[in-house]
């Protein structure tokens, strides 16, 4: 019986820890290791920290660095402000039927890939699209308009890709809010934008925490809409790692980047939970 | 001016939702610093007219008067009634202190001043120094407490209760019952309370009304409708109540006499409805009157009188019961007297039983 308990324990655990160490742990310490390594001369390497010196060192690694973290805040907030109301539409307002169909409508560009998604936006903003023929034939615009490979096009991207990460998290915590004690705060002459400020956002703190989490991480990582939509002063940081693994095939830099973004997520996080006061098991569990 | 202004008027107030009407043309008057109850079944229509008074609801028709003004015009943050809600709605992200000063922030008092009224209305519920203390570290009379002093300090005309009690245990909600009776007398404030749990109405208010579909039933102080019910509805939600449906077969003015379907002759009277020999009528005796014995020359005194035996002993301390089993096989619920003499009773005890006819209140059956 307690022999078979243990078998059983094992057997459930086998996965999580085959995952978590042959596809977390191992790949990790093996690029920070890389990471170390410096190139001296063809297959001569020494151990040291020239390949973080040098991105510290280099304009441009910095600044498309700093860049990156800022867009992927700024599309954070952006994703927040939108889902925000929506959530709260859908959890609050609507009733029955309509709260399924609105939460599947959000849903449903999920069910495409990634990359249809993004192609999509391209068929509606790019020269030819649909977007600057409907301004031609309106007369507001003479000729064809380019709305891609700009900064803003690639926020809608950001943003349009995020919004289901940040919209389930804030529907689930709002969801868990009594009706009765937003009508208390009415009832105790609360306005609406009081009561949003002292009682319905305090409480769906967690959610806009780990929804925000959530954005950030995969703003922060993604490539193929910075690629796509962004134009060529848009550089996203994960595009450099690509490039210096595929392109550069220097391994050793590409590993240092890598790092480099992992340290910074991991920051970033920490100090927003810090400022909101959340710990990681409330915003998670 | 002959009488003081009512605290809260409800003038022919109606709520339809869509085809349905949930408050079908009610009117009362709460007179300053009452305690009024609207007593009956849930859906019977109560919390519409406590939501439509708070202000979530538009009425259909109707008016609403606190102090003598429409409120119908004003929002639910502006209108001087605040509620204690059904389970209470303290909210879970502030402190007591800042739950309790909620209210008062919103109307911009000074810092300084919500300290001290917040601190006032904590010993004023008997529980001085929780400000600092989160909801959920409080105890279920606690809570219910706090609730009510988060209203109070706003000084409302009228307090508007959600089957406050509803979520506690039974213990404590006859302690609370006796509480807030005592709140209420303590703040001075007109209180209207809504609860389907008859015993929490009937001791703490000064007058009650009973509802049913929509409608008030009856409207008058608690020993109004226990001794002097005025339609089948009330007798039968206020109190227990044996009832037999018959036929009159003789009635002098308010005395009748019944023969019920099951062949049972009863004295009842029907003090202010018409009811002729020959119709249908229902009749109910509260357990509480009527009267056990085992000899019937106790009883000779009664117009009423059944011998029987006991079919079940309900005993439950001072609600203990009888179940009597007459010749005809009718069973009728009687009290347990616990002065001792019938401590011995037991099942299949010969009993004699029996009422005077004015603790019989008769009531037309409705035809269909």
């Amino acid at each position: 019986m307690r022999a078979g308990q243990k078998l059983g324990l094992i057997l459930l655990l086998t996965p999580l820890l085959l995952w978590l160490s042959l596809l977390i742990i191992i790949p990790h310490i093996d690029l920070f290791l890389l990471s170390l390594r410096e190139r001296v001369g063809v297959r001569q390497y020494e151990t040291g920290l020239a390949n973080y010196t040098t991105i510290l060192t280099e304009p441009l690694y910095m600044v498309t660095f700093a860049r990156t973290a800022m867009m992927s805040i700024l599309a954070t907030v952006l994703t927040l402000l939108i889902a925000f109301p929506v959530s709260y539409y859908i959890a609050k307002m609507a009733r029955g039927r309509a709260r399924s169909v609105l939460f599947l409508m959000c849903l449903v560009p999920f069910w495409v890939s990634e990359l249809v998604r993004t192609f999509g936006w391209m068929i509606l903003l790019r020269e030819s699209g649909v977007i600057s023929g409907l301004l031609q034939w309106a007369g507001l615009a003479a000729g064809p308009v380019e709305m891609l490979y700009n900064d803003a096009a690639m926020m809608v991207g950001l943003v349009y890709t995020s919004m289901l990460f940040m919209v389930v998290p804030l529907v689930t915590t709002l969801d868990s809010l009594d009706d009765a004690v937003i009508e208390a705060g009415y009832d105790l002459g609360g306005s609406g934008p009081s009561i949003l400020r002292e009682i319905v956002i305090p409480h769906a703190m967690p959610g806009i925490v780990s929804g925000s989490i959530v954005v950030f991480m995969l703003s922060l990582g993604n490539y193929l809409t910075p690629t796509m939509l962004g134009g060529k002063d848009s550089l996203w940081f994960t595009q450099m790692i690509y490039s210096q693994f595929i392109v550069r095939f220097n391994w050793e830099l590409g590993a240092a980047f890598g790092f480099m973004l992992l340290i910074l997520s991991s920051l970033i996080v920490w100090a927003v939970l810090r400022l909101t006061g959340q710990t990681l098991e409330k915003t998670m569990g | 001016m002959t009488t003081p202004m009512p605290d809260l008027e409800c003038d022919a107030l109606t709520k339809r939702f869509g085809s349905a009407t949930a408050v079908d043309n009610v009117s009362f008057t709460v007179p300053a610093g009452s305690f009024f109850s609207i007593l009956g079944p849930s859906g019977c229509g109560k919390t519409t007219i406590m939501r439509m008074i708070a202000g979530f609801l538009e009425p259909s028709s109707g008016d609403i008067r606190i102090k003598g003004r429409s409120v119908l015009d004003v929002p639910p943050n502006k209108r001087p009634v605040n509620m204690v809600f059904q389970h209470l709605a303290l909210f879970p992200m502030m402190n007591i202190a800042d739950n309790i000063g909620y209210g008062l922030r919103r109307k911009g008092m000074a810092k300084a001043e919500i300290a001290r009224k917040v601190d006032e209305a904590l010993d004023r519920i008997g529980l001085p120094g929780i400000g600092a203390r989160q909801v959920d570290e409080l105890s279920g009379g606690q809570k219910q407490r706090v609730a009510i002093a988060r209203c109070m300090v706003l000084e409302p005309d009228v307090l508007l209760l959600d089957e406050p009690l509803g979520a506690l245990d039974l213990k404590l909600r006859e302690h609370m019952k006796v509480e807030l009776k005592a709140l209420q007398a303590a703040f001075d404030t007109t209180f209207v309370y809504i609860t389907h749990d008859q015993s929490e109405a009937l001791v703490m208010s000064d007058r009650i009304a009973v509802m049913n579909a929509g409608r008030f039933e009856q409207m008058g102080t608690a020993r109004d409708l226990y001794y002097r019910p005025q339609t089948a509805f009330v007798a039968g939600f206020v109190g227990d109540a044996n009832r037999w449906q018959g036929r009159v077969t003789r009635a002098e003015g308010e005395a009748l006499e019944v023969k019920t379907d099951g062949g049972l002759i009863l004295r009842a009277i029907s003090p202010g409805r018409k009811l002729p020999v020959g119709d249908r009528a229902e009749v109910f005796v509260r357990p509480e009157a009527i009267r056990l014995a085992e000899d019937s020359a106790q009883l000779s005194h009664f117009d009423t009188q059944i011998s029987g035996h006991v079919a079940t002993i309900l005993f439950n301390g001072a609600a203990s019961r009888v179940i009597v089993m007459d010749a005809t096989g009718a069973e009728i619920e009687v009290a347990l007297p616990q002065s001792g003499e019938f401590a011995h009773l037991t099942r299949g005890a010969g009993v004699h039983i029996g009422w005077s006819g004015d603790q019989g209140n008769a009531f037309a059956v409705a035809r269909p």
